[in-house]
């Protein structure tokens, strides 16, 4: 039957039409950055002891923004002693009801002033507008409302023990998603009744520091949250200080790796959310348009700079082709530029840094025989860009398909049969999330109970919930965060 | 009747057509919903608005549909086709009329040597249950009276009975029926139940050789949706991937406001590229969006909107 509709020549005459989407800046007027940011400590801002500071700039166009402090090991030990006296002095002993009123009122701030955090986080961070405005803010709004509901319910969520913070959280955040990642840390930590030392990461601590001001505005008793800004020497006086009780830490393996081993034997609790080299697997019966969305979603969202991206997409050999030509056709409508313009669907990259390890690991690619395909792409001369790319040919042995590579870069394997697909899928030290596309739910189940993933999307990918558990299996970490489970880090369970 | 049919090159022999139907990727809702609303969203420059809101205009088929229609209203109806704003002679034409058939000759007598077409609804419209030679002669008397284009309705009894091979035959013999006119085979998606249906309902029509696949009537409650054009916008764009012909595609139902009309064309232009923003391959069936387009026009040339009287009525 195929032979009926064998491909003729494409024979397309290429029309032009006078069609542009307009710029459709968000406005920056909206956000008031200082000049000078010092560090929240004990419900106020001060400068550094150590005197040193460093600037935060806007990757889209290498601009400085701003001036932050570094915190030193002094400056740390400040933040510590304030989150401790806090803790023991009220916020322990306040009943979840009040903590909760604390969250909520967070919350409706965020949400007020959701617009402003969306700028700041376009402009600090990179990422398109859309994404910053419609994901990053009402899921970070979302987690400090969904933690502001357990506050009072903690007894109910723990049968027959009785839940007992553990006092000071050490809790150290990534540049890829900067609000909501304080979010995700900020709100269990609080709803159980702990106090929190954050630091934000150095290239983007400016929403985090806007955070600050919501909560002096919310009338947080002090202390209750510090936030202190640095690079890794400052994480590093944080996770070590001996007055943490619990070190929370979501970034890359390497660094994991380190801290497990800084506090091994000190008794401190720990959570790694760490990094991911996740497998979307598409099946011949899946929604062929909708899977192609998805792949788009699941590796160019925020510039492939998530844990969680679909990196490897594992594609059953029977629809390689008609799957390949859709996502190079999609790929050529992918608008690159701007973050602040709202029909931008990819940014900047974050970093000079990342960049670098982003074009060092495409070589790499391309050295090692893997074919690479980008679409035509005019990117901005100033800042930091990557072209959305694909690789074809590649193999479970290339770096590509192993390494996290945290940019806009896709690797793609083919596989001919389910088991296949699960082995290949399975076959890495990271285990974060992976996606599942098939119409048979017979299908989705049986992959999902034998993927090693701490998130399985089936027919979706890159989709959170602050009731929906997230975290790893293997080298992408351990411990869960949103959800129940979520709670559990943060507490001492005793038996009743 | 088969052999007949696999020798117009533009159409599938019954047999591989059924065949085709099983290899129709599915279309999950969720996924191709939420691709609609993100699309809805691009702003476009406002040079390329005017071009956008100049182009829906002359993608319109200004449309009346209704058993009270009478020479009169068609008349004042056709004017209104030709010069859609007597001020203003840079407004172009519609790009046609569309009316029952016994209305017909009074358009074509009203619309000749003005390049507006004349589309005739045909074939039992809206049910399309008449026994079939009747809705054949139907769509051969609306031709030979000078209709350009014929829309024609899916027969979704025979459709959603599973009765593919029936229904893919009577488009053919619809086809056939048009002789040189144009044929539009008008789904009606609200009726079909789901996205996976209105593809494989797009890949019957398109494979029985309609030029256009059309959404609605506009006589049942639900007519044009977004995420429904695009479901049949994805369904031409892989017909033409995989036979090289490329299928029109129009919406109908409901399309009252410039901004809709946008939208669609956002659509079209990012599912099925710029081949198709014209209107060969892109129709818009419409009666009051027409003003709003002229209201759209004028407010993006002067700064200002105008009053709803100072725009004709016909």
């Amino acid at each position: 039957m195929g032979d009926e509709i064998e491909r003729r020549d494409k024979g397309a005459v290429t029309a032009t039409v006078p069609w542009e989407y307009a710029a459709a800046p968000e406005s920056k007027e909206i956000v008031r950055i200082q000049d000078r940011y010092g560090l929240f400590i004990e419900g106020r801002f001060v400068d550094p002891l150590s005197g040193r500071t460093f600037e935060t700039i806007n990757p889209a166009t290498e601009e400085t923004l701003s001036v932050v402090s570094e915190a030193g090991p002094e400056d740390v030990d400040l933040a510590v002693r304030a989150a401790e006296k806090a803790w023991e002095s009220s916020w322990r002993d306040l009943p979840g009801r009040e903590r909760a009123k604390y969250l909520y009122r967070i919350a409706r701030s965020l949400q007020e002033r959701s617009r402003e955090f969306a700028v700041l986080e376009s402009l600090n961070g990179g990422k398109p507008i859309k994404e910053s405005r419609d994901v990053d803010l009402p899921l970070a709004a979302a987690h400090f409302f969904y933690y502001a509901g357990w506050a009072d319910k903690l007894a109910y969520a723990f049968p027959n023990r009785e839940p007992r913070p553990l006092g000071v959280a050490g809790q150290v955040i990534p540049w890829n998603f900067p609000i909501l990642m304080a979010a995700w840390k900020l709100a269990p930590a609080l709803a159980t009744g702990n106090t929190a030392v954050l630091k934000p990461a150095e290239t983007t601590p400016l929403t985090a520091l806007l955070l600050a001001e919501v909560i002096q505005e919310a009338d947080l008793p002090p202390g209750v949250v510090n936030i202190v800004t640095g690079a890794g020497e400052t994480g590093a006086a944080l996770v070590n200080h001996p007055g943490v009780a619990k070190v929370a830490f979501t970034g890359s393996t390497e660094v994991g790796k380190i801290i497990r081993r800084a506090i091994a034997g000190t008794g401190k609790r720990l959570t790694l959310e760490l990094g991911g080299k996740a497998a979307n697997i598409v099946f011949e019966d899946a929604p062929i348009d909708q899977a192609i969305e998805g792949i788009v979603n699941g590796i160019y969202f925020n510039q492939g700079h998530v844990c969680c991206a679909g990196s490897r997409l594992l594609v059953q050999e029977s629809v390689f082709e008609p799957v390949l030509d859709k996502l190079k056709e999609r790929l050529g409508t992918l608008r690159v530029g701007d973050p602040l313009d709202k029909n931008t669907d990819v940014g900047a990259i974050n970093s000079a840094a990342q960049l670098s390890r982003i074009k060092e690991l495409v070589e790499s690619g391309i050295q090692e025989g893997a074919e690479i395909y980008q679409p035509e792409c005019h990117l901005p001369e100033r800042g930091f860009w990557f072209c959305p790319t694909l690789f074809t040919g590649v193999s479970q042995s290339h770096r590509i398909a192993r390494e996290e590579i945290f940019g806009p870069v896709l690797s793609i394997l083919t596989f001919r049969t389910p088991e296949e697909a699960l082995e290949k899928a399975n076959n890495t030290p990271y285990g974060l999330s992976a996606g599942v596309w098939t119409e048979k739910g017979s299908r989705i189940l049986w992959m999902t109970q034998r993927l090693r993933a701490g998130v399985i999307w089936a027919n979706t990918f890159n989709r959170f919930d602050p009731s929906s558990p997230f975290g790893g299996y293997k080298e992408s970490g351990f411990g869960r965060e949103g959800g129940l489970h979520g709670l559990e880090p943060y507490l001492d369970l005793v038996p009743r | 009747m088969a052999t007949d049919i696999e020798r117009v090159s533009d159409q599938f022999s019954s047999s591989s057509a059924v065949a085709l139907l099983g290899r129709v990727p599915s279309v999950d809702a969720v996924g191709l919903e939420e691709r609609a609303a993100s699309l809805a969203k691009r702003s476009i420059k406002r040079e390329s608005k005017l071009w956008a809101l100049d182009l829906a205009i002359r993608c319109v088929d200004l449309t009346t549909l209704e058993g009270s229609d009478t020479p009169g209203k068609i008349v004042a109806m056709c004017a209104k086709a030709v010069r859609p704003d007597p001020t203003d002679p840079s407004i172009p034409s519609v790009a046609a009329v569309c009316l029952y058939p016994a209305l017909v000759p009074v358009a074509v007598g009203q619309l000749k040597s003005t390049g507006v077409h004349v589309a005739s609804v045909a074939g039992s419209f809206p049910s399309g249950l008449g026994p079939l030679p009747g809705r054949l002669d139907e769509i051969r008397a609306a031709v030979e009276m000078g209709a350009d284009e014929i829309d024609i309705v899916l027969n979704r009894s025979a459709f959603l009975a599973g009765r593919y091979r029936q229904a893919f035959e009577e488009i053919v013999a619809s086809k056939e029926a048009c002789g040189d006119a144009h044929l539009k085979t008008i789904l009606e998606i609200g009726e079909l139940g789901s996205y996976d249906v209105i593809r494989r309902a797009s890949v019957l029509a398109m494979a029985a050789g309609t030029d256009f696949i059309k959404n609605s009537t506009g006589k049942i409650g639900v007519g044009a949706t977004l995420p429904g054009a695009l479901c049949m916008m994805e369904a031409a764009r892989d017909f033409f991937h995989q036979t090289g012909r490329r299928v029109g595609v129009k919406v109908a139902g409901g399309v009252r406001q410039a901004k809709q009309a946008i939208q669609y064309l956002v659509l079209v232009y990012e599912t099925l590229g710029a081949e198709w923003m014209t209107p060969d391959r892109f129709r818009i069936g419409a009666s009051t969006l027409l003003n709003d387009l002229l209201m759209q026009i004028h407010k993006e040339r002067s700064g200002a909107y105008q009053g709803p009287d100072y725009f004709t009525i016909d």
